[in-house]
């Protein structure tokens, strides 16, 4: 039986990934979505970055900003003796920040699908905005949400470049499954890399299949 | 019931500019706010409702003061009291007709009703004849099914006036009429003013006790049946305002202002 330690710290970086950018991911959606702002163009072209970026590009810029020395990482290092280099969790940051647009982006989308009508009908009604938020426009966006978060997650899952850079390929302690799958290949492992491979094709194809179910019928839903 | 309504807004959109200076007030029950597409009506009654907010002065409803700019007095919608019914209804997609109707008397988590509020839902849906739909969702509904429940969420928290943007320009013209007529009755026994949009002439027959017409963003006219020279004689009125608002429509028509097919 092949050693299937990177597929399980790949669902649990996939999974921490996911969730951290889904509240970033919400929140900046439903600003850009609902305000206009100077500046709101330039905001969602950075936020978008990621998308188009090479992965060891983006994995540099995270070392500059949470590296020992970096921006922020030094600040973290000093105050309480963190860093987040060559951690899982710094392999969580370096997948929350390539699978953030896929979230974004969705995101956006579903929040400008739903008519400001439905939130003005509430506020009439008697909700403040947490309310609204809540009762409307998070319930009738979730299709969409929940469809940029199974993107998040499949690309989460699937990070190497960036996830590489920050965290490195430590057997048992950063090595993900795409980076399991390199070494396999790199040694002639081929039923590591076969196993690997199999179970990551399958759950990419169950995750895109389910999601465009979800974006059908929230099309239909309309 | 007094609706007085002096504000002035200015929206920009690119290049194109249209400024909302809008004065009149209304003594009667029945006040219908008619002009053509553009030309500031429903702007006027969402800055009534709160969902815009003038740049200059004041809205009150039967002396309480929503808006002032002066004042310093802004009520959010949420605070204002007023029924709102939109032109397509904006009955929530995602909830049955029982929590549409229901929606207003949820104020707490996990946003499920009391008994008494599921009572209260029970009898508004009854009086509304509506009480077979409470499964449906919006989406099943017909134009008029809808609008009773639009009608029903809109009253279940017995607002101080009703705003009407334009309620049967989705329905067609046999429904309209009997809509209408539903209208008044709604009118009656909750008591409750009416604001009606329209650019119908036919609903400033029915509801124009006091019209108020509008173009370009300005108040043309203001015209009271009780300020007419006689006021007993029932269609003799209807028969002027009718006129008059037909005569409107024809001209704005003219002006390139209204489809003329509309009339």
């Amino acid at each position: 039986m092949p050693d299937l330690t990177p597929l399980w710290l790949t669902l649990r970086i996939a999974a921490c990934a996911t969730l951290l950018a889904f509240g970033f991911a919400v929140g900046f959606a439903w600003l850009t979505a609902r305000f206009s702002f100077w500046g709101r163009d330039f905001l969602d072209a950075v936020l978008t970055l990621p998308l188009v970026m090479p992965p060891t590009v983006l994995g540099y810029y995270l070392i500059v900003v949470w590296g020992r020395n970096g921006w922020l990482g030094a600040w973290l290092h000093a105050h309480f003796g963190v860093s987040l280099m060559f951690t899982w969790q710094g392999a969580v940051l370096a997948a929350m920040v390539v699978s953030f647009p896929l979230l974004f982006k969705s995101a956006r989308a579903a929040f400008e699908g739903v008519s400001t009508e439905y939130e003005q009908a509430a506020r009439i009604l008697g909700d403040n905005e947490l309310r609204v938020f809540f009762r409307i426009t998070l319930p009738l966006a979730a299709r969409g949400l929940l469809a940029g978060t199974m993107l998040a997650f499949a690309r989460a899952m699937g990070d190497f470049g960036a996830t590489l850079m920050v965290a490195g390929n430590i057997e048992g302690k950063t090595q993900t499954a795409a980076m399991a799958v390199f070494d396999a290949v790199q040694a002639g492992d081929y039923t590591l890399a076969n196993t690997l491979v199999a179970i990551m094709s399958v759950a990419c194809v169950v995750i895109l299949v389910m999601t465009n179910k979800l974006a059908n019928r929230g099309r239909a839903g309309r | 019931m007094r609706l007085e309504v002096d504000i002035r807004k200015t929206l920009q959109s690119g290049d194109r500019r249209f400024a909302l200076d809008a004065a009149f007030s209304s003594q009667d029950d029945l006040t219908v706010v008619f002009g053509a597409s553009g030309s500031g009506k429903s702007l006027t009654i969402q800055a009534i409702a709160g969902l815009v907010t003038p740049e200059q002065g004041r809205i009150a409803v039967g002396g309480e003061v929503l808006f002032d700019a002066d004042q310093g007095v802004n009520l959010p919608a949420r605070k204002r009291g007023v029924g709102y019914l939109f032109q397509d209804y904006a009955l929530f997609p995602h909830l049955t007709v029982r929590d549409n109707i229901g929606y207003p008397l949820k104020k707490a988590w996990p946003f499920s009703l009391l008994p008494d509020d599921q009572q209260e839902v029970t009898e508004i849906m009854e009086s509304f004849e509506i009480s077979h739909l409470g499964a449906s969702y919006p989406a099943e509904l017909s134009g008029g099914q809808k609008q009773r429940v639009a009608l029903a969420r809109a009253m279940i928290k017995k607002p101080s006036i009703l705003l009407l943007d334009e309620p049967f320009s989705a329905l067609d013209s046999m429904l309209r009429h009997r809509m209408r007529m539903e209208l008044l009755e709604i009118r009656q026994r909750f008591g409750v003013p009416l604001v009606v949009i329209t650019h119908d002439p036919a609903d400033v027959e029915v509801f124009g006790d006091t019209l108020v017409v509008f173009a370009n963003g300005r108040v043309e006219e203001v015209s009271s049946r009780k300020k007419l020279a006689v006021p007993e004689d029932e269609d003799g009125w209807r028969t002027k305002v009718c006129w008059r608002a037909q005569w409107k429509k024809e001209n704005l028509a003219a002006q390139r202002l209204v489809p003329a097919s509309g009339i």
